[in-house]
């Protein structure tokens, strides 16, 4: 097959790429953009075996469907709270299939470059792809990316190198970066800050290093400085993780899905391969608005989140008046008998105790007693974007009753009962009433505003950021001590 | 010490200060009881029962007066029994000072320590002392029963083999400590209730009480309880018309009134005039909680219970908590000995009159030969202020349309420089990049615009199958690897088929998931 026909499947395979996120606007159109996706990905991958340039095809096809056992293996079997892990280790793999293939670049830069060499021509050429007589016979040896290279002039030579130096930075840092990210998110690694003596010393010494290296590898060509940068790279990636606490993971992991994407896009740039290109970008702004989501969702700058630590309080913290006062399942069944409207506010804690099918049965009886049940979802409750959202539906609790933060927030006021679980910071009342306060401005749900609020949680410690929250101080508020999944077991048992 | 308790003098007055039981809990703070004989018999409590709850009993009132150190009883004292009082002797009553300033002048000039039950000030810690409170209560449940009493009819709607019978219709005028307690009275009876108060905080009051509030649509309305100490203010004569206007409305339609609205150290406002009574029915009832003060409706009699010519009953008693002793001694009593707790800081039964103490300071109207009265306002707010609300500036058109036109200006002016500063980094880029690269660049800025639009529609809550397709797809770096396999060398084989399996797993891996989540969500 020509090469016309490889790029006519291309364009087909960005467009259906295009259309299976666009798709992504609605559950059910989802549902329906997903094959987009698969269908484009099924062409791009026939339409690259059969054209110009492949080779060892059977090989190809073997492997694809090792990998294609693996895959459908893992996501069969991982769990729905299990998401973020699965989402950061697959990141890891793009990031270093891209470090495998900009080396591979290089390589094959250094074996034309030695063919020409041995043939006594000239490269990198004078014109891009007008190949002198001489050197034709040379470059026929070559067969696919290398076939490619050998048609380079001095300063696309140049440009290819800059490419694939890129490609490797970012898909370094991506794959050492999402290994960390997959370690917290597993509780492999100990979700809290960490960083190693130095701090972003460290890093901009890694960086430094790395646009080092770029400079010499510009000169030189060797492979000294792309594996030295490789490494410098990798540490970036593994510090910069580290140094991040679990609660921002929601934007870690959209940062690595943008680096992973821009990865592919360098990689594509190197290779002249415009479909790595439209892909790779798609996917890098998707990473890239869902972080600003995020971050915007927190009220925090991305460089910020991303130097981790939580950014300057400016003055004492508002004392906080009154106690906790801790109530028991009966209390929550009775009041729970008695409201019309009840708003469950869930957070990482329900993920963590995997109390979402119990949330759920709550739900159905309380539904099935004709009260109004609804969830209110904070952008960045859980760990990943959407996190709850998905964790939700896979307990079956219907999605046009799971509402966002803007949704629902206006409707506290008029709720009987708010139930709390596993979430702090997000339903934080000192973001709005305590300028001092290091989560001042945050978009918070405004459940203190509620007649009745219920607050699962495990003890009486305080969230991920460190910070009081005096929504548990408050007269209408209820401290429902215990692991979320056992207290909504006792509470189930009152509830019929 | 010793609390003596005397027996009212008035005839009419069935209540007592001290109960048996009240007398135990005297006991644990260290005090004696001592109590006139037959002081309790009309509220239901005999001598014995005292004498067995360890109170003695003495034969008179001076022999109380004489043994005792405290003096506690209900009503304000007659001339007599301040006669009676001596240098250092206390007591606890109501005494209603404003009104009874030459007695109030002759206790404190024999040196007595008067603590007048009426004068609690209206905060939370002393809500358990709070006597009015505790009788309002009882007067307005008494009120409802009353009411029940002199009505032909039930309170609530039955269908009856034997016809329909309709709900009483029941309309409570103040909702103070009394109203309220009259709304949950009649709402617990079944009738249909409404309330009306000049105070529109209490409208939730009312509501949580399950009475229909009567809405007045009056601009000056919003009258604040909390400068008053919790009480009503009087109003303006427009407010005062309005208002009227609203009962002369219902009048046709309720079968009984109840009438609580007091202003304090004022005569009772007339808010039911003569003519509203002429427009009810034959045999509704209206029951006068302020007969004391003049009465809210303006044929109330004091003291009696009236037939009007076209059959309305108007009972002016003003003896209700007195019509349900056992009741209300209990309630007094306990009020009393609340004082007396926080009369006795050590639990010693040693009184220490601490006149820094809101409470007591407030409560106390006369003190070491000196009157007290009126106490400075006390240091902490009865009720919290209602915080005033800001009304948004409102703005002209013309202010609104500046402001429109300067957003406009600059956010023009902000997407005019991000496009020319892009637009020249890319000329730039122009200049030194050959074509083929530019070809390839085009692409590029083109795939990140279409990205950026197409995932702003992307719905929240699907942003975790959104990361696992882009992640699928960004598999798609599987193409260069598939480029690369065929490559001679034998290294870059390896490292292309490395990344063609890891990519295969997240092409299928990243779909497969990305199905069984989407599969999850499901309308209801």
């Amino acid at each position: 097959m020509g090469y016309g026909f490889t790029t006519a499947a291309y364009v087909v395979a960005a467009v259906l790429f295009i259309l299976s996120l666009g798709g992504l606007s609605g559950q059910e159109s989802a549902k329906r953009a997903v094959w987009y996706g698969i269908v484009g990905m099924a062409l791009a991958v026939v339409a690259t075996l059969i054209g110009p340039g492949a080779g060892l095809w059977l090989l190809s096809l073997i492997l694809i469907a090792a990998g294609a056992v693996v895959g459908v293996m893992v996501a069969q079997r991982v769990q729905m709270t299990e998401m973020p892990q699965l989402v950061a280790a697959m990141h890891s793999l793009v990031g270093l299939a891209a470090v495998f293939v900009g080396f591979n670049a290089h390589i094959e830069i250094g074996r034309v470059l030695s063919a020409f060499t041995e043939a006594g021509e000239v490269f990198p050429l004078e014109l891009y792809g007008v190949v002198p007589a001489g050197a034709a016979m040379v470059a026929e040896q070559f067969r696919g990316f290398a076939a490619v290279v050998a048609e380079k002039s001095g300063v696309e030579l140049t440009i290819l190198r800059v490419e694939l130096f890129l490609g490797v930075v970012i898909g370094a840092i991506t794959f050492t970066g999402s290994v960390v990210a997959y370690g917290k998110l597993a509780g492999k690694v100990t979700s809290a800050a960490t960083k190693l003596p130095g701090g972003h010393a460290l890093n901009a010494g890694a960086a430094a290093i790395s646009v080092l290296c770029l400079i010499w590898y510009f000169n030189t060509g060797g492979l000294f400085p792309l594996i030295l940068m490789t490494l410098a790279a990798l540490f970036i990636g593994y510090h910069l993780i580290m140094g991040i606490g679990g609660a921002d993971m929601p934007v870690v992991v959209s940062m690595l899905n943008s680096y992973s994407g821009w990865a592919a896009a360098a990689i594509g740039f190197s290779l002249g391969n415009d479909l790595l290109i439209v892909v790779g970008a798609l996917v890098g702004s998707s990473g890239a608005i869902l972080s600003y989501i995020m971050c915007k969702a927190m009220n925090r700058h991305f460089v910020s989140v991303i130097l981790g630590g939580f950014g300057g309080a400016s003055g004492p913290q508002m004392e906080v008046e009154g106690e906790m006062i801790a109530t028991d399942a009966d209390n929550v069944a009775s009041a729970l008998e008695e409201a019309d409207s009840v708003v469950i506010v869930p957070g990482y804690g329900m993920a963590v105790a995997q109390a979402q099918q119990n949330v759920a049965e709550l739900t159905r009886r309380l539904r099935a007693k004709g009260k109004e049940v609804r969830f209110a979802i904070h952008p960045v409750a859980g760990r990943l974007p959407g996190h709850m959202n998905v964790l939700l539906a896979e307990a079956r609790v219907p999605y046009d009753i799971v509402l966002e933060m803007d949704e629902i927030n206006d409707d506290f006021p008029e709720t009987d009962v708010v139930i709390v679980i596993g979430s702090n910071d997000i339903v934080n009342p000192a973001a709005q009433d305590d300028p001092n306060s290091p989560i001042a401005g945050m978009p918070v749900l405004e459940v203190w505003k509620a007649k009745q609020v219920f607050v699962s949680k495990r003890g009486q410690g305080t969230g991920y950021s460190g910070i009081e929250n005096p929504l548990f101080f408050k007269d209408n508020t209820r401290m429902f001590y215990g692991d979320a999944k056992a207290s909504l077991d006792t509470l189930l048992s009152k509830v019929t | 010490m010793k609390i003596g308790t005397v027996a009212e003098s008035q005839s009419d007055e069935a209540r007592v200060a001290l109960t048996p039981m009240s007398a135990k809990d005297l006991a644990k703070l260290g005090h004696e009881a001592v109590i006139e004989a037959g002081a309790g018999a009309k509220a239901g409590f005999t001598d014995a029962a005292y004498a067995e709850a360890g109170v003695e009993v003495l034969p008179d009132a001076a022999a109380v007066f004489a043994a005792a150190d405290v003096i506690a009883k209900v009503r304000p004292p007659t001339d007599a029994e301040v006669e009676l009082l001596r240098e250092g002797q206390t007591l606890i009553s109501f005494f209603y000072p404003a009104s009874n300033e030459a007695l109030m002048q002759k206790a404190a000039d024999k040196g007595a320590t008067i603590v007048a039950m009426d004068m609690v000030p209206r905060i939370s810690r002393a809500q358990k002392m709070d006597a009015l409170s505790s009788m309002a209560n009882i007067a307005g449940y008494r009120a409802v029963i009353e009411a029940g009493a002199n009505f032909g009819r039930f309170f609530t709607g039955q269908v009856t083999a034997a016809g329909k019978v309709p709900p009483a219709k029941v309309l409570v005028i103040g909702a103070g400590v009394a109203g309220l307690a009259a709304i949950g009275a009649s709402t617990s009876l079944g009738a249909i209730t409404y309330a009306f108060d000049v105070r529109p905080e209490v409208a939730e009051q009312i509501e949580s009480m399950g009475a229909e509030f009567v809405y007045l649509d009056f601009e000056e309305q919003s009258q604040d309880g909390a400068a008053t100490g919790g009480y009503a203010a009087p109003s303006s004569p427009e407010f005062r018309e309005k208002q009227l206007e609203k009962f002369r409305e219902l009048a046709p339609d309720v079968d009984i009134v109840i009438c609580t609205a007091l202003i304090p150290n004022r005569d009772a406002p007339v808010l039911w005039t003569r003519d509203m009574v002429e427009a009810m029915k034959p045999g509704s009832v209206i029951v006068d909680l302020a007969a004391e003060r003049g009465g809210n409706c303006e044929l109330t009699v004091k003291d009696e219970k009236i037939v009007t010519d076209n059959g309305v009953t108007i009972v002016g008693y003003t003896d209700f908590p007195s019509r349900m002793a056992t009741q209300s001694s209990t309630l007094y009593a306990t009020n009393v000995r609340h004082m007396l707790t926080d009369l006795t800081p050590e639990k010693d039964g040693k009184i220490v009159h601490d006149m820094d103490d809101d409470v007591i300071r407030g409560a106390t109207i006369a003190h070491a030969e000196e009157v007290t009265f009126p106490p400075p306002p006390p240091k902490v707010q009865a009720i919290a202020a209602q915080p005033k609300k800001d009304k948004p500036k409102e703005l002209t058109p013309e202010e609104k349309r500046g402001a429109e036109v300067a957003a406009f200006q600059a956010e023009t002016k902000r997407q005019v420089g991000l496009l020319a500063g892009a637009a020249a980094a890319i000329l730039l880029v122009g200049l030194w990049a050959p074509a083929s690269f530019m070809q390839h660049f085009i692409v590029f800025v083109l795939a990140v615009f279409v990205g950026f639009q197409v995932i702003w529609g992307v719905a929240h809550s699907l942003h975790t199958p959104l990361m696992a397709v882009t992640n699928a797809i960004s598999s798609i770096i599987i193409v260069g690897a598939l480029m690369q396999i065929g490559s001679g060398s034998f290294l870059v084989l390896i490292l292309a088929a490395v990344s063609v399996f890891m990519a295969a797993i997240n092409i299928f891996g990243g779909f497969m998931v990305t199905r069984r989540m989407l599969a999850m969500f499901q309308k209801s």
